[in-house]
């Protein structure tokens, strides 16, 4: 089976203060990291290949900081990566983002390709479900289990509430990744190192199958401004040292909350 | 090019409440914009889902046919694409669920419309769309234009718009449906969550702990803590992933929506998926971000280490229970 897996390298901003500065967070000073639901993915494609042989491809839209992205799913277990790179991709949206890497995927062989459910930066969920479309290929959302059988693909989607729905799709097939699937292995940074030599190819906007009118500045949707969420509740923060704190609070749980 | 339509929602016989939240914001837009509010229903039997929407709606168009009996998003592509093509609205709005999520991207890009997806605000100046949505698991907000176009497509958050009945009695119209291909996708059954030894919706207090208590070892400690607060131990989405807890535990849409006298979140951020899921009277969060989401629902914040904060608040908490 002949897998392509979708990545993208975000910064991660857990517990970072995240300073505006115009359309664009700063990502001075802050770590990044391959999409949490892309190592899902990418684990994924590399237990369906040892599982039923074939091959992985890791593709990634970005300069050359978004090798990094490559690198890890190489020292996953990915055979062969792509970086499709040109100034002309910058303000894609989702669609056009979709449109891109639809290009790319499309010259290369596959079975599967497999994206993560969505991204922790722009979080829009739909990058992979819209390639499907562009693509023409059948596809499911939102997986967290999987099976291949015969040439066709049944997987469970997440719904809400703890309610889940088993679907079958004939490959090829396009699959977006929910948290949670499997446990992605430990990479180290010695295996990402070793991977550093493993050739990416590089493509520009020419040399994938993409109407450049449809991508970049000419997305759909732009990004007017940021700007920080409005408080909508005022929350009273405890101050002290550590004890002082503890008493405080222990004396809020007993007084409104009438828990002891 | 003219027109909001909201694509109603259901599973199992049952209108999901995303259906209202949109009519209410697409009642909004319509006043302000002088639109027109359409509803549309998808599926097997709809006939009963169309007169209660019309009540929030001017116009119903209900598609019933015996294929439409499971939900399947390439199916209501090709149907809302017939749709689209013959009615041309201005606005396509489709909740951002596990139902919206599935056809709504690809619905956009089949069509060459602009999408943008889970927004928490909409704007209709004219024929101007602006969209307000949020980045970095909601600690930054994004406004969105749209290129000026014939027709917009976005989906919504659900729990955003709170909705009430707006008391129209809208027309019910039930179209044909349109023809299209047989899907390749094939549904085999739903499978509900199986019913685990804890039922965390039941409790009156919850120590609910994220990805910030950092590691599996530390979940022994919470478990005590838990203890001698009298209250059980839930999680968030990421502590369910990484299998240091069961499924059972967590709070959220995908899991469990929790109603206790006290929530106290220990190191979750709060993604919306969270806290739409909490509806405690009192809400006390402890984590390092200050900014962190969860705050924006928290009474009481704590912020700094909670592995130096937990064990002295359970010191606290025992020996103000050893008081009594």
């Amino acid at each position: 089976m002949d897998i392509i897996v979708c990545v993208k390298r975000v910064p991660d901003t857990n517990e970072a203060d995240i300073q505006i500065s115009g359309n664009f967070i700063n990502t001075k000073g802050l770590p990044f990291d391959v999409n949490e639901w892309d190592k899902y993915a990418v684990e994924e494609a590399v237990r369906l290949k040892e599982k039923y042989g074939g091959t992985v491809t890791a593709i990634t839209i970005g300069d050359s900081e978004s090798d990094d992205a490559l690198r890890r799913a190489f020292a996953t277990g990915a055979d062969a990566a792509v970086r499709v790179s040109d100034d002309i991709f910058n303000g894609s949206d989702a669609v056009a983002s979709a449109k891109i890497l639809a290009g790319a995927i499309s010259d290369i062989k596959h079975d599967l390709v497999l994206f993560g459910a969505q991204a922790s930066d722009d979080g829009y969920g739909a990058t992979g479900q819209a390639a499907a479309a562009i693509l023409g290929l059948p596809y499911a959302s939102l997986v967290i289990k999987l099976e291949a059988d015969n040439g066709k693909i049944r997987a469970t989607r997440e719904l809400e509430a703890g309610m889940n729905e088993v679907v079958e799709l004939p490959l090829p097939a396009l699959l977006t990744i929910q948290s949670g699937i499997n446990e992605p292995r430990y990479i180290s940074i010695m295996g990402i190192r070793k991977a550093s030599s493993k050739e990416i190819k590089v493509l520009s906007a020419g040399e994938i199958s993409v109407n450049t009118a449809e991508i970049g500045n000419n997305s759909g949707t732009k990004t007017e401004k940021l700007f920080l969420p409005p408080v909508l509740k005022q929350t009273e923060f405890l101050t002290g040292s550590v004890d002082e704190i503890a008493v405080k609070l222990a004396q809020i749980l007993k007084d409104k909350g009438g828990t002891f | 090019m003219s027109g909001i339509f909201v694509v109603a929602e259901h599973r199992k016989g049952v209108l999901r409440d995303i259906t209202f939240e949109m009519l209410k914001k697409g009642r909004e837009l319509a006043g302000a914009s002088g639109e027109s509010l359409t509803a549309l229903v998808i599926g097997k039997n709809t006939g009963a889902f169309a007169e209660r929407i019309a009540a929030s709606a001017d116009t119903v168009i209900a598609i019933d046919d015996p294929k439409l009996e499971n939900f399947n998003g390439e199916i209501y592509q090709n149907i809302l694409s017939a749709i689209i093509d013959e009615h041309k609205p201005l606005l396509i709005m489709i909740g951002h669920t596990a139902a919206g999520m599935d056809f709504a991207p690809g619905l956009a890009a089949a069509k060459n419309i602009a999408i943008t997806t889970d927004c928490v605000d909409l704007k209709l100046d004219g024929q101007k769309l602006t969209a307000v949505r949020q980045l970095y698991s909601g600690k930054i907000n994004a406004e969105i234009s749209f290129k000026p176009a014939e027709s917009y497509i976005v989906t919504l958050r659900s729990g955003i718009f709170p909705p009430e009945p707006s008391g129209t009695s809208g027309k019910l119209l039930s179209a044909a449906c349109p023809d299209f291909p047989e899907s390749a996708k094939r549904f085999i059954e739903y499978i509900e969550a199986a019913t685990g030894t804890v039922d965390i919706t039941q409790a009156d207090v919850l120590v609910s702990v994220g990805q910030g208590i950092g590691d599996v070892k530390n979940i022994p400690m919470m478990e005590a803590f838990a203890q001698a607060l009298g209250a059980s131990l839930s999680c968030s989405r990421p502590v369910v992933d990484r299998k240091w807890l069961p499924q059972e535990r967590q709070v959220g849409s995908s899991g469990k929506t929790v109603k206790p006298k006290v929530y106290l979140a220990v190191g979750i951020s709060g993604a919306f998926q969270h806290l739409t899921a909490v509806k405690a009277d009192i809400i006390i969060a402890v984590n390092k971000d200050p900014r962190a989401p969860i705050f924006n629902i928290a009474d009481y914040g704590i912020t700094g280490d909670l592995l130096q904060i937990i064990p002295k608040l359970q010191d606290a908490v025992l020996k103000l229970k050893g008081g009594n």
